[in-house]
């Protein structure tokens, strides 16, 4: 390369023009990129449980004898949780706002009932596997209970590592202040919260509320 | 021609709106309608005046409502100029998505139906 011209940043410039189509601008603010590639990481997670799903469907019947989907169930306790999740997640939209505001104290407030509604839900699934394997079914006594198992398993864990990373958030918010790659992080946090309730309404209705139909 | 505010081209998804109270409504209005269409869910499910048959089918498109909802009014992914990239992020993610499940589900009914086996080993309740 000689001296005097100039490389172009993007190595997309076309010679004598200087219309690139992409602007004068260069690539998007990190505000907009990080956030966007963690939708991207977001939705290929809903594949992966689109897969888990229709695992799910295809095995539903094959019970090897066993308990069935009727017999399982219990509609109430998934009120409860629908009710947590739904709530969480709504709370952790207000976390959202304060945030953007810079209000410490009721950004603090509304992630703490974000963890607490979240905790409800992960201990009523608990409590719902912990008695289903005690009743002798396990994710050892049919295919349809491993794939039971399998996806709701997969969103708990999914719930879990958000509650971790919902404390994490918290500390750093309380440690740093809302700086700028701090408020990156809680918007990531906030996409990655909202799409488990996604992920949890599909739960519900195909595994809870069409297994127990009469 | 002036320059355009590079934050204003695109926008990342679930970024809160500029102003408080359209925010707080936006939430408020998504966890309203989540709500009833929760409530119209479990009702379906419960009660016995809908057609049987149905049943199931109206479930799924109410969730598929449900979590258009969440969509729109929790993580914010509008029709708006400024949102093309997510929403075509998104529209590929639902098409894999539905390939994925309705893809499976139609093929292995088939070869449960095709496969021309023993009635024994037909009966699905009784594989491990």
């Amino acid at each position: 390369m000689t001296a005097g011209t100039e490389a172009p940043a993007l190595g997309l410039t076309h010679l004598g023009s200087e219309d690139t189509g992409l602007g004068q601008r260069g690539p998007q603010s990190k505000s907009i990129v990080v956030p966007y590639g963690f939708w991207l990481f977001v939705l290929s997670d809903m594949v992966l449980f689109s897969a888990l799903f229709a695992t799910y469907a295809s095995l539903v019947h094959a019970t090897d004898g066993g308990p069935t989907t009727n017999q399982l169930f219990h509609r109430d306790l998934v009120a409860v949780e629908t009710m947590a999740l739904l709530l969480s997640s709504f709370v952790c939209g207000l976390a959202m706002i304060t945030a953007k505001r810079a209000n410490m104290v009721w950004t603090q407030v509304w992630l703490v009932l974000t963890g607490l509604l979240g905790l409800v839900f992960i201990g009523i699934e608990l409590y719902e596997f912990s008695s289903m394997i005690a009743e002798g079914a396990g994710p050892q006594r049919s295919a349809f209970l491993s794939s039971f198992f399998t996806l709701v398993g997969c969103h708990g864990a999914h719930v879990t590592a958000g509650l971790l990373w919902l404390g994490t958030m918290m500390a750093q918010i309380g440690a740093k202040g809302f700086q700028p790659h701090i408020m990156r992080r809680l918007l990531c946090f906030s996409v990655f919260w909202h799409a488990l309730d996604i992920i949890w309404v599909a739960i519900f209705t195909i595994v809870y509320l069409i297994g127990t139909l009469p | 021609m002036t320059e355009p505010d590079p934050e204003k081209l695109n926008v990342a998804p679930g970024t809160p709106h500029d102003s408080m109270v359209s925010e707080t409504i936006s939430y408020v209005a998504g966890l309203g309608l989540a709500l009833v269409l929760t409530g119209v869910s479990f009702w379906v499910a419960s009660t016995g005046t809908l057609w049987g048959p149905g049943v199931a089918t109206g479930l799924v498109v109410l969730a598929i409502a449900q979590m258009g909802v969440h969509l729109v009014f929790f993580l914010h992914i509008t029709s708006g100029p400024d949102n093309t990239n997510n929403v075509l992020a998104l529209a590929f993610g639902v098409l894999i998505v539905f390939l994925v499940m309705i893809g499976t589900i139609w093929i292995m009914a088939h070869m449960n139906a095709n496969m021309g086996m023993s009635p024994e080993l037909m009966n699905l309740q009784m594989q491990r």
